[in-house]
């Protein structure tokens, strides 16, 4: 007589530090220091330092050593992915998930029983990582930063086309794009010179350690220098690259002129771009919209829908509706920033 | 639309003039008749059609979308219009191939509907439209195209882009009609510029400069004429063939909010003067005067609560005869002659201050803290009317400024070149062991004393409230300001006007600040 699987709830579940699968003796994005820790991706508030043990992408492994150093991990173990390894009784296999470079969903296997933990994700195509697989499961556990239908995001080619088409207009100013340190940046990088953009870009200091990781992945971004040190003139009509916060610090008063961009799915509602000082708004996410969050629902299939972080209600809101089980587990600790 | 759209965004979002003007300019240059003229009449304030009601769009969108996300994305975005802007749904709806509206074919199609069928109009232009189009779609017809340009800086950024002097530009502007195609086609030059008639257009005003220190030793009394300056706005009154209009000193046709001015006006004459609230020939506060201002109508209770008045300064046009070529003082006769001869009770004189010497004019100046009077005028005898602020013909001599000692509070992030700094100061003054604001400036020190206040802002700072932070008591700003007055929207129950910072007292113990009660015993 066939055994039945048994119910997700039973194996993972939430600890004070994040999700925790039981059976493997393991978290996933731990909150906190735990002994053995599966890592999604290598933003700071899903790869946190000082874990004993580390499984996951060797992209990730290099993004957290790149940050934390020797902190990063006791010992960390790569993991291609479609690579299986058992830890414990589960198996578990990385799955791109299209976020940032070493992105991966986690994919648990436990006697018939199959969790699949998304971390963030987004479905469009990014020229510095590998492309979102969706996976079939019982228990899908989801993001939701942008879960509202307000947030569509438009091409990324048109959002590039809008600043280039600024730099046009406005020759005699340089063109400050906030981005994230952690693929933004990178991505911004590789679209504009899809979109034929050949000249160097220049980089705010505490961009430049991560697209070199970039670089040395084999992902090629053009020429790239440091903002910091050049001449005010020759800033004019470049584009220079930093972290959103940069202009309004005093870093920023080096550029002549800046004219604000900020490259985020933020920047899809407009009065939250003009309450920070953004002229120009450029929604390049890397995350997914609304519809890429409800396709993906439909294509995963899981009867079970657990919303981690993001704007959980209107989700589980929309995923009740369609007849799944939907629940909000609001873990804490998870940024906005994307 | 589209187009348009994007022109209203990138308006909104870009803080410098400048910018604003170059994007003015790269749309009236490259997009085509009759699409920019129903742009231009937008950003001026010249389209009228039967307007939606907010509620009306909202209900559009909940026939679309799930009520229940559509209030989450209410409370998240917390602005309607760009809540279903974004929330319309696109792909399912929209037939690709739907030929996206033109500005020209909405506004055209919106002038033809009436009040009732106004929200049933926009749903396929939603389809067809892009998120930036429905944005400023709804704007549109929901009245509130608020994106800080007014109509001022959208005709300089035409007379800029055409090469006319913006004078041209406003003298004509009032006889045109939009889509403006005689006013493209004169600014590109194809035409000469358009034929305006026997309309009553605006005439641009000639403007004074603020007296510098010692600028009198160098001018001579006998060559000037003095008079009050009233604390009111300037205006011009412009009659022809029975027409009338009431402008501001910028151009803009105010008269709709002033019907109780234009029933008073005479016939075939411009006139320049002061607009006030008087009640019983006293001049109300310049408060009274803004309950009428930025307004569409006037009720029978605001025109019975707050009586409009012109005090005038000058005279124009008389009949059919330009007296700008004139100068001033016969002017002035040939207004007192006029008025002799058409006096009316909503309207009276300006009266001249004699006065043999600078010192006797100053002392007159200090004495006067009667109502409504903001200083002195001063203008040469011989100054014929010219568009524009010239140097030397008119002086404005305002009353020496308030001041208090005021205590810095918060500190807010400025726009633009000044986007990393910390350069808007809200002060406030003790009440009891606690302050209380009562202002925000944000000019009046050098980039020195910004750069220095910025850096003690940032190590100063107990609070973050998104660009604002609160700082530490500690930094004594004494504050300039024209004059004080009641105000229910402020929690002090005061408002200053005009306050600046006048120097920051970086020696004096922020314990010694000024008190509200200080503040209110200059109330006038």
């Amino acid at each position: 007589m066939p055994v039945a699987a048994p119910r997700p709830e039973t194996w993972i579940k939430t600890t004070s530090a994040g999700l925790y699968c039981e059976p493997g003796d393991f978290h996933i994005d731990p909150l906190r220091p735990v002994p053995r820790a599966v890592i999604t991706h290598g933003h700071g508030d899903h790869a946190r330092a000082g874990n004993d043990h580390v499984l996951a992408t060797r992209e990730t492994i290099a993004i957290m050593q790149a940050r934390y150093a020797d902190g990063a991990a006791r010992s960390s173990q790569p993991l291609a992915y479609d690579k299986t390894v058992t830890v414990g009784e589960v198996a578990v296999r990385l799955v791109p998930a299209g976020h940032v470079l070493g992105s991966a969903q986690i994919v648990l296997d436990y006697h018939g029983s199959r969790v699949v933990v998304s971390g963030d994700y987004k479905r469009r195509s990014d020229p510095t990582c590998a492309p979102f697989e969706p996976v079939n499961c019982d228990l899908f556990i989801t993001e939701a930063t942008f879960g509202l239908p307000v947030f569509r995001h438009p091409p990324d080619d048109q959002e590039i086309a809008k600043l280039l088409h600024s730099l046009i207009l406005f020759p005699e100013r340089c063109h400050l794009v906030g981005v994230y340190v952690l693929g933004k940046c990178q991505r911004v990088l590789a679209l504009l010179r899809r979109a034929g953009y050949q000249e160097p870009v220049y980089l705010h200091g505490a961009l430049i350690g991560l697209t070199g990781l970039f670089e040395r992945f084999g992902i090629a971004l053009g020429a790239v220098l440091p903002a910091t040190g050049m001449a005010r003139e020759a800033l004019k009509g470049r584009i220079v690259l930093a972290p959103p916060s940069a202009a309004a610090e005093p870093w920023s008063r080096r550029l002549p002129d800046p004219l604000v961009a900020q490259a985020s799915g933020w920047m899809r509602v407009r009065q939250r771009a003009k309450a920070s000082g953004v002229e120009l708004p450029l929604v390049i996410s890397d995350h997914a919209d609304w519809d890429e969050l409800i396709q993906t629902l439909d294509q995963v299939a899981a009867d079970e829908i657990w919303v981690t972080h993001g704007r959980e209600e209107a989700l589980v809101h929309y995923a009740t509706k369609k007849g799944y089980h939907a629940r909000a587990l609001a873990l804490a600790g998870f940024e906005e920033d994307e | 639309m589209n187009r348009f759209a994007a022109l209203l965004e990138a308006l909104l979002l870009t803080p410098s003039r400048n910018g604003k003007l170059r994007l003015m300019q790269e749309y009236f240059a490259s997009e085509p008749n009759p699409e920019r003229g129903w742009a231009l009449a937008a950003l001026t304030g010249e389209l009228f059609f039967a307007e939606a009601k907010p509620n009306q769009v909202r209900a559009l969108a909940a026939a679309r979308v799930d009520p229940e996300l559509l209030g989450w994305s209410y409370d998240f975005v917390g602005d309607l219009a760009e809540t279903v802007s974004l929330i319309w749904p696109e792909a399912s709806t929209a037939p690709s191939d739907a030929p996206v509206p033109s500005l020209s074919g909405i506004v055209e199609t919106l002038q033809r509907t009436s009040r009732a069928e106004v929200a049933g109009r926009l749903a396929p232009w939603f389809d067809a439209l892009d998120a930036t189009g429905r944005w400023a779609l709804i704007k549109l017809v929901t009245g509130s195209l608020r994106i800080g340009v007014s109509a001022r800086l959208a005709k300089i950024a035409l007379a800029e882009w055409g090469g006319v002097a913006i004078d041209q530009i406003e003298e004509v502007w009032h006889g045109l009609k939009p889509p403006y195609e005689p006013l493209f086609d004169w600014l590109e030059g194809r035409q000469p510029p358009p034929d305006i008639g026997d309309l009553p257009v605006f005439s641009p005003l000639m403007l004074a400069q603020p007296l510098e220190h010692d600028e009198l030793q160098g001018l001579e009394p006998a060559d000037y004429l003095a008079e009050w300056k009233w604390d009111g706005i300037r205006v011009q009154l412009v009659s022809r063939r029975g027409d009338s209009r009431l402008y501001s000193r910028s151009g803009d046709d105010i008269g709709s909010a002033f019907p109780d001015i234009l029933a008073a006006m005479p016939e075939d004459v411009t006139l320049d003067g002061e607009l006030l609230v008087v009640r019983d020939g006293e001049v109300a506060p310049f408060n009274d005067l803004q309950q009428r201002l930025n307004r569409k109508t006037a009720s029978v209770k605001m025109l019975r609560d707050f009586p409009a008045a012109i005090r005038l300064y000058d005279i124009l046009r008389e009949g059919g005869e330009d007296l700008r070529g004139l100068p001033f003082a016969e002017r002035r006769r040939r207004l007192e002659g006029w008025y002799a001869k058409a006096p009316r009770p909503a309207f009276d004189l300006s009266p001249l201050v004699p006065f043999a010497a600078w010192d006797e004019l100053r002392e007159l100046r200090d004495r006067a803290r009667a109502q409504g009077i903001e200083g002195l005028m001063l203008k040469r005898a011989d100054s014929t009317y010219v568009a524009g602020r010239p140097k030397g013909p008119w002086f404005k001599w305002k009353r020496g400024a308030l001041t208090l000692d005021t205590v810095l509070m918060y500190a807010q992030r400025g726009h633009g070149k000044r986007s990393s700094y910390y350069s808007d100061y809200t002060f406030g003054a003790w009440a009891g062991d606690a302050l209380v604001p009562v202002g925000k400036a944000y000019s009046g020190f050098t980039d020195d004393e910004l750069r220095r206040l910025d850096r003690w802002v940032r190590n100063n700072t107990v609070q973050r409230y998104g660009p604002v932070r609160e700082v530490a008591p500690g930094i004594v700003l004494e504050v300039a300001f024209d004059s004080v007055h009641r105000s229910t929207r402020h929690r002090s129950g005061v408002a200053m006007r005009f306050p600046r910072i006048h120097r920051i007292r970086w020696d004096k113990p922020y314990r010694e600040a000024d008190t509200l009660e200080t503040l209110e015993k200059l109330l006038t």
